[in-house]
């Protein structure tokens, strides 16, 4: 990535916002909950991607649907960043602010780089919203923004200004500011506006004075900095598209990527999708997008509960579809003892954990990668299941792929994990061809298996996996269930050789799929050195960005991201070997690093972070400067 | 039930190679026969029969019936089931649950599977206890059952799992029981109706819950006990000297004597299936000089689950390509030369 830091890598003298041609700027959109700002970002970010800048996202709002107005909880951001190099993540520390009120401006200001850019809207700076935000007097009128840049104006009667012709009422044409300030953000970085305007004409289709008043005030927005150019801080600036390889591009979200990802990944099986999902954030937005999919073979359920969201899926795949659940820490933890059964039952299933900050109900908006456990622990009994994680929401369509195949090839549920930042945050991605996927197709029995036509549900083929049987075949009845078995026949048999038998055989499989999956590279640096940091899921940004300043410094460190966090892969342990130290950042106390222990002996030590935000690239360069001092 | 072609099978065809393992004289062996005997005679067809099941005595089932079977775990049979049925919709389903199967742990799968209208065939064995789990009282049990938990008697209600069914939407509701040579009739009359079947099963548990139905269930308590349903017949018991009429003042049901066969002239309610407040009376008939409403209790089919989704999924495709390339490349995009 290039965010401002990368270009001037001390990031303490102005921002890049002052210079007429940065690599990358981060700006955070800052209101209410109720403001529109995930709306807004959101429609800054199909700018942002059509201009053909690289970039990356960070949505950060409250558990509140409509918390409180004015309230420092109820704060909504969305910060972008976005640039003409690579963009890794979603920026450390924002060039510009724009804070709707001054509940906005006191929890963002704080992570505003000094010299940076705040665009306010003095028309909710009033006596009730300071008093709310807990300011005793107007930060806009006490000196205390004095390290940045201010731009303070009346947004609010400025967008009544331009809405007026359209006779709305205060309170819906107040709704206009967002893309009043949108329309400024768009002046700013010099983007058209068009693909807005068509995107406001569609969605106020039936509305058509709203889409009228919107529009008009995006447009104000927009003359306004076209007016005030030439006094005070606001400047125009231009970043030059990214360098990207040839092709057709989109922005894609996590939980949009995880979608696309299963669809694809039952059609090169071969197989209908059933998905059974239960409403909980951040994961209902993968049951959103597929319940539109009817077209895919998909068949959606909402479930009554979680446990029967992934029961049902159970039972789509012992009909023969390639059944998958998602949810989030709650609700996986609900489905542990059905995700059992489907490892007891050796059916294929896929179970998507879109993790938020916990325990219990947690942090629900709020990202953390704190399942590791869960995911390759947490069930009764000896219960081995693959874990893929995703390291960025484009990255979660090959992975979801990537579960679908392990599931079907070895007979096994697979968890994929995302996180909450994964599955809202947006990122352009070239638009994959299909025709370049390798097919997986699926091969149920179709005659008796066993000696004098005996039916084996047990029997294994190479790879340890049993095969899959569709009732509804003639001369293939069998029965199965959560309870110990015969190795071959499937009856029940609790026999001790039995039981070692079939816990080996379990285990054996699953060990197995190591030889299944690409070996582990270095990421980036040299392979054995002084320092390894290994990361999985969404820290790869970070990681990535800091590991690649520290070696432009001469530090001696390697970024090694493990994809495949269950079974590992098989030279991982020997590459882990060949650096003097291992530091392990993760968003939880040290999960992925336990594990590391456990399985290759080796001193890997914990960088941790749970506070529900990312790392900074900042915090990790920290800490390879210390394990290397 | 589902519309198939009839196979010819015998009670034999039914049975696996495996061991039987309730305990003797347990009344699942009754009911177990009682399926095998009725598999047969509604022309089912093995390959595509599944029976699936939930955790407790009732729920080994499938694996003694030769057919396809799912052996789930605690409560969930009907979610599995759900499941199933949506991928696969030509498969004849049976769920085998207990009171604490069904009733407890896996109450709220009950309920929804009802609701929803899944066309499946419900069997709940309803023993009033916890048989596998040695002996403890169970959601059904009447208050003051002694237990292991409950060693001076159980103080809560029990639940009633017909009155649960109706309440939560079910459309077919019936009882019976074990040794009763009514059952594959009872049977059958589920498998004829098109969506969620419930029926409640009184299984006698010779271990730790003996005789609890024999108030009723008993020879000599037959006549007094038993009220046996049957469509567009007058609702009569006791050699036919009794019988269920409404008392308007109150709007509940009363036990009159019927003198000569009268029936009309006590007041006698003929049984109509498809009346839904006739149904609620009839699950909630108190015990006291009230008999047991045995047989097709309620029966008014409605469209089923499944059949919406198919329908909704076909009208959702229709005209629609499964065009990946087209998916991926949805909405707004940008070339890079």
């Amino acid at each position: 990535m290039a965010t401002v830091l990368e270009s001037e890598p001390e990031g303490h003298t102005g921002g890049s916002v002052g210079s007429s041609a940065p690599d990358a700027v981060v700006v955070r959109f800052a209101g209410d909950s109720g403001d529109g700002m995930q709306l807004t970002g959101g429609q800054f970010t199909l700018s942002t991607a059509l201009a053909g800048n690289d970039l990356a996202t960070f949505p950060d709002f409250p558990a509140e649907i409509r918390a409180p107005q004015g309230t420092l909880f109820g704060v909504s951001a969305f910060q972008i960043n976005f640039g003409s190099t690579e963009i890794d993540t979603a920026g450390d520390a924002p060039d510009v602010l724009v804070a709707m009120n001054p509940a906005a401006l006191k929890t963002n200001v704080g992570a505003l780089k000094p010299g940076g850019l705040i665009i306010a809207d003095t028309g909710e700076f009033n006596k009730r919203n300071l008093e709310k935000a807990k300011y005793d007097v107007s930060p806009l009128e006490d000196g205390s923004l004095e390290k940045w840049q201010v731009l303070a104006f009346d947004i609010s009667a400025l967008t009544l200004e331009a809405v007026k012709p359209f006779g709305l009422g205060n309170k819906e044409a107040l709704r206009c500011k967002n893309m009043w300030t949108l329309g400024l953000a768009l002046w700013m970085f010099d983007r058209d506006r068009q693909p807005l305007i068509d995107w406001l004409k569609g969605k106020f289709a039936k509305a058509p004075v709203l889409a009228d008043a919107n529009i008009a005030a995006l447009n104000a927005g927009h003359a306004y900095g076209e007016t005030a150019e030439l006094a005070g801080p606001l400047k125009q600036y231009h970043l030059a598209p990214v360098e990207s390889e040839p092709g057709l591009y989109r922005t894609v979200t996590g939980a949009e990527a995880v979608s696309y990802g299963l669809v694809a990944g039952a059609q090169l099986a071969g197989l209908d999708l059933f998905f059974g999902g239960y409403p909980i954030t951040p994961a209902s937005a993968i049951l959103h997008n597929l319940a539109r999919l009817k077209e895919f073979g998909v068949t959606t359920f909402q479930a009554e509960d979680e446990i029967a969201a992934i029961a049902a899926a159970i039972g789509a795949s012992f009909g023969g579809q390639l059944g998958v659940t998602s949810s989030s820490g709650p609700g996986i933890a609900l489905k542990g003892e059905a995700m059992g059964l489907a490892i007891m039952t050796e059916l294929p299933l896929v179970i998507v954990n879109s993790q938020r900050g916990g325990p219990s109900t947690g942090l629900p908006t709020k990202t953390e990668q704190s399942d590791l456990y869960q995911a390759v622990y947490g069930r009764n009994g000896d219960a081995p299941m693959p874990v893929i994680a995703a390291r960025s929401p484009s990255d979660a369509f090959e992975c979801a792929i990537e579960a679908c195949r392990l599931a079907v090839q070895y007979m096994t549920p697979v968890m994929l994990l995302t996180d909450g930042y994964i599955a809202n945050a947006a990122e352009p991605w070239k638009v994959p061809d299909p025709k370049g996927f390798e097919p997986f197709p699926v091969k149920f029995l179709e005659e008796p298996n066993g000696p004098d036509g005996a039916v084996l549900p047990y029997a294994r083929d190479a790879k340890g996996a049993r095969p899959w049987i569709k009732p509804g075949t003639p001369g293939l009845m069998h029965r199965i269930g959560g309870i110990e078995k015969n190795p071959g026949t499937g009856n029940i048999d609790y026999a001790p050789a039995s039981h070692q038998a079939m816990t080996n055989a379990r285990k054996d499989k699953v060990d197995g799929i190591a030889a299944g999956i690409p070996p582990q590279e270095v990421t980036l640096g040299d392979a054995g050195g002084k320092l390894a940091l290994v990361g999985w899921g969404s820290t790869y940004g970070p990681i990535h960005q800091a590991v690649r300043r520290a070696r432009r410094k001469g530090l001696d460190v390697s970024h090694i991201h493990v994809r495949h966090v269950w079974p590992l892969p098989e030279n991982l342990g020997k590459i882990l070997k060949s650096y003097d130290q291992v530091l392990v950042p993760e968003m939880n106390t040290g999960q992925l690093k336990t594990v590391l222990r456990d399985q290759y002996l080796v001193d890997a030590k914990p960088l941790n972070k749970t506070s529900g935000q990312p790392f900074t690239i900042a915090e990790i360069e920290a800490a390879i400067a210390a394990a290397l001092a | 039930m589902n519309d198939m072609t009839p196979i010819q099978t015998s009670l034999k065809d039914w049975e696996t190679d495996q061991e039987v393992r309730w305990c003797p004289g347990c009344g699942d062996y009754a009911i177990l026969k009682a399926v095998q005997r009725t598999l047969p005679e509604i022309g089912a067809d093995p390959a595509k029969t599944v029976f699936i099941s939930g955790i407790g005595c009732s729920s080994r089932f499938p694996y003694y019936v030769e057919s396809y079977g799912f052996h789930t775990i605690h409560g969930r049979a009907p979610a599995f089931a759900t499941g199933l049925k949506l991928a696969n919709p030509e498969l004849d389903v049976w769920l085998v649950t207990g009171d604490g199967d069904g009733m407890s742990i896996g109450g709220n799968h009950t309920m929804h599977v009802l609701r929803r209208n899944l066309n499946t065939q419900i069997l709940l064995f309803n023993n009033e206890i916890y048989g596998l789990t040695k002996g403890q009282y169970s959601p059904t049990s009447r208050t003051g059952t002694v237990s292991p938990t409950t060693p001076l008697g159980s103080v809560d209600r029990p639940a009633s799992p017909c009155a649960f069914a109706l309440g939560a939407g079910g459309r077919f509701i019936a009882r019976a029981y074990d040794v009763s040579k009514e059952l594959p009739a009872v049977l059958k009359a589920a498998h004829a109706h098109q969506g969620a079947a419930f029926v409640e099963i009184f299984q006698n548990c010779i271990v730790y819950n003996k005789d609890v139905f024999a108030d009723f269930t008993e020879k000599a308590n037959a006549a007094t006990g038993q009220l046996w349903l049957t469509h567009g017949e007058p609702m009569l018991f006791n050699k036919g000297t009794k019988g269920i009429a409404l008392d308007a003042e109150t709007l509940s049901l009363k036990v009159v004597d019927v003198v000569d066969g009268d029936w009309q002239a006590a007041g006698v309610r003929v049984h109509d299936v498809k009346n839904r407040a006739l149904a609620h009376l009839l699950v909630e008939m108190p015990f006291g000089p009230f008999p047991m409403a045995l047989g097709v209790i309620y029966d008014d089919p409605r469209p089923t689950f499944e059949a919406a989704v198919i329908e909704e999924r076909a009208r959702a495709s229709a005209g629609k390509t499964a065009n990946l390339a087209a998916l991926l490349s949805k909405g707004q995009t940008w070339t890079v030369e």
